[in-house]
């Protein structure tokens, strides 16, 4: 690990080294008494002071020109007062050695705080340095700003896509890592569209610019990253608010402590000055104020790292308090995309069954012929294909090498007279007839995604008691997907509108303080994502509509991101709790130590400065994705 | 209109807080918030009065953390 100081960390460093140095000779001198018995007490007290303005000075300044503008609670009148008062006690070298030990923590915590800072901005370095664009034959290197819509510009194998735009020459796999978390590569060619933040892994691409680098994707997650912190979560508030009413309530004690216990006890007043001072130290809400919004925003930088992009820290604690995931089927838990499931052919092998279903659907671009010609996993030959007859939606007639064939619904088959086997409707049945004869059916069906099961599974161990499952297919298509997903509870044929009013029905039966999360794709489902307490678009790589609408954005349509987020979400929300009882228990256990005269100036100190240090580090493992 | 600025040299985050607070209630605000672990605070405020609230804005950061400038 190396370590880089910024020019003020450096200045703050040689200064207590230096200070060290003068309060280690100082403690020597006192120590050996070398001052002569008759003014050994102002030697000291000297020496003291001069280590103490060396190290103190500026915590001196700061706290007057503050007292100046009217913020008397600041850590630096604190600790000011602490040690001043400590002078008057006359406890010299504790009051440098607050002062001391004060600076070293301040120190750490700056570096701590720059660090985090750093490697958050590590986690986000998706930005382009620069691109290549193209003008009248030249290339030439530019930064990526000033790209316009329009522009030519070349991407080399190894760099980052610049800007969001078009394939116009060239083909090449991208590297989508930095984006969504999973070292997938994506084949693009002409005509297809890059997203920026990607690496371009192999070939050279042409890209005419689509949008210039401000509306590109990447700015868009960057500034949503940034900006995560304007919708702050309950305990950030809460951490705010108390540490507002916590320093001038323990300086009240303070007070309190230092006049009222020796009027009643009549013990004289400077025992209990000095349990006051110790009260003053303890009095920063320091640790409390760095490290809660710094665990936040780790556990929203590693989320995004992984491809989680989480809108604010509200929305994470929201994440961590899911107890109903509302699903919608397609394209969510299935691919959305149909693939043959069942070949049921009658008098003939199922592969030339298959192979007339995918001549007669040859021109068709209707996804179910798609996916027939994706089964056949051959060329369709057109050549032997004639006559052929499309009645849109309901089924194709044509010649293929001299068979009359017929594919099409039950509906097309029966107005050719031909009687079709009665199977049921989950999923989509294509009948096949030739020469006038029944030969069987084809069924296609949407599949489930390889994940969606064990993910399913997963979020219920993970005491997420309610899934259901929001469709707009047939009752019989939901049965068989959320049998085979194990979700228990479903909503079946429904329009748009309804999804919203059975997500409202949902919600009015949550408990309150849980979250009722929506999960969709963002693009049909904005409303449900909207109205849900916390929504969820998944797949939506390049969608704005997408990342407008949901509070939590998963940049691929793996649904294992919703158990990371849901796992991460909970792992933060548990290092903020840690560092509450952490920091709020040795505060109040100190304090209660120093009332009863056992803890001294330096458990104080590590009160204040160890807990704010410990709290850090342990914030910053939020940072750390699995 | 809403804008963000970079906050160079923020190193307390309990003043981060007390700027915040401070910037909010400069007339003509509507929302102001600080991210500590960004540096950034975004303003939400009427367009007329912008260069006006930005001054104001600098001078409280300047009174609770001396080294504290707004870069735009």
């Amino acid at each position: 690990m190396t370590i880089t100081l910024t020019k003020k960390q450096r200045r703050s460093l040689y200064r207590i080294i230096a200070a060290s140095v003068f309060f280690a000779i100082a403690v020597f001198l006192s120590a050996i008494g070398v001052f002569p018995e008759s003014y050994s007490q102002y030697a000291e007290f000297v020496l003291y002071l001069a280590v103490y303005l060396v190290i103190g000075g500026d915590v001196l300044l700061r706290a007057g020109k503050n007292i100046i503008h009217g913020n008397v609670f600041d850590e630096h009148f604190l600790m000011s007062i602490a040690t001043i008062g400590a002078f008057f006690l006359g406890e010299y070298p504790e009051a440098v050695a607050v002062m001391l030990f004060y600076q070293i923590g301040e120190l750490f915590q700056s570096y701590a705080v720059e660090k985090s800072r750093r490697s958050i901005a590590d986690l986000m370095d998706i930005s382009p340095d620069h691109a290549y664009i193209e003008q009248d034959g030249a290339i030439t290197s530019v930064d990526p700003s000033i790209l316009q819509a329009g522009d030519h510009i070349v991407i080399k194998a190894g760099d980052r896509v610049p800007v969001d735009g078009v394939v116009i020459a060239g083909s090449s796999d991208l590297d989508t890592a930095s984006l969504t978390g999973e070292s997938l590569l994506r084949n693009v060619g002409v005509g297809d569209q890059v997203i920026s933040g990607c690496i371009n892994v192999s070939g050279v691409l042409h890209v005419r610019v689509a949008k210039p680098l401000s509306e590109s994707t990447v700015t868009r997650i960057l500034e949503l990253v940034e900006s995560a912190a304007g919708k702050k979560a309950k305990t950030e508030q809460f951490i705010t608010r108390f540490s507002r009413y916590y320093t001038p309530a323990v300086v009240l004690a303070a007070v309190i402590l230092s006049v009222i216990p020796p009027l009643i006890f009549a013990e004289p007043f400077t025992i209990w000055i000095e349990r006051a001072l110790i009260f003053l130290v303890v009095s920063c809400p320091c640790a409390l104020v760095i490290s809660i919004p710094l665990s936040f925003f780790g556990g929203i930088g590693g989320a995004s790292r992984s491809g989680i992009l989480i809108k604010g820290s509200s929305y994470l604690e929201a994440l961590s308090k899911i107890d109903t995931i509302v699903f919608d089927k397609t394209g969510t838990l299935t691919n959305g995309s149909f693939s043959v499931t069942e070949i049921h052919p009658i008098g003939m092998p199922e592969r030339e069954l298959l192979e007339i279903a995918a001549h007669a659907e040859a021109y068709s671009s209707h996804p179910i012929a798609v996916s027939l010609r994706a089964a056949y996993q051959q060329p369709v030959h057109t050549g032997d294909l004639t006559d052929v007859y499309e009645c849109a939606g309901h089924g194709v007639k044509a010649a293929y090498r001299g068979r009359r064939i017929a594919v099409g619904n039950t509906g097309f088959l029966q107005g050719l007279g031909i009687c079709t086997d009665d199977v049921s409707e989950a999923g989509s049945v294509i009948h096949v007839a030739v020469d006038g004869k029944y030969a069987g059916w084809v069924r296609l069906a949407d599949t489930v995604k390889p994940t969606a099961v064990q993910t399913v599974a997963e979020l219920k161990k993970r005491g997420i008691h309610r899934i259901v499952m929001l469709t707009g297919d047939s009752p019989s298509a939901a049965a068989s997907i959320s049998g085979k997903l194990g979700i228990d509870e479903y909503y079946a044929s429904l329009l748009p509108q309804d999804k919203v009013a059975a997500m409202e029905k949902i919600l009015a039966e949550q408990r309150s303080g849980r979250t009722a999360a929506f999960v969709g794709d963002g693009i049909n489902d904005a409303p449900v994502i909207m109205r849900a307490d916390l929504g969820i678009a998944m797949g939506s790589l390049g969608s704005d509509a997408a990342i407008e609408a949901a509070d939590v954005v998963l940049m691929d349509d793996d649904p294992m991101k919703i158990l990371s987020a849901v796992h991460l979400s909970q792992r933060t929300m548990h290092i903020v709790f840690q560092n509450i009882v952490f920091a709020l228990g040795v505060k109040f256990f100190v304090l209660i130590l120093a009332a009863l005269g056992i803890a001294n100036m330096w458990e104080a100190v590590f009160a204040d400065v160890g807990v704010a240090v410990i709290a850090i580090l342990n914030a910053m493992r939020t940072l750390k994705i699995r | 209109m809403k804008k963000s600025f970079k906050l160079e040299n923020l190193d307390c985050a309990h003043c981060a807080a007390v700027m915040e607070n401070g910037i909010r209630k400069i007339e003509g605000v509507h929302e102001a918030s600080i991210s500590f672990m960004t540096r950034r605070l975004v303003i939400d405020a009427d367009e007329g009065r912008f260069p006006d609230i930005l001054k104001e804005a600098a001078v409280i950061c300047r009174r609770v953390e001396p080294d504290c400038f707004i870069k735009e």
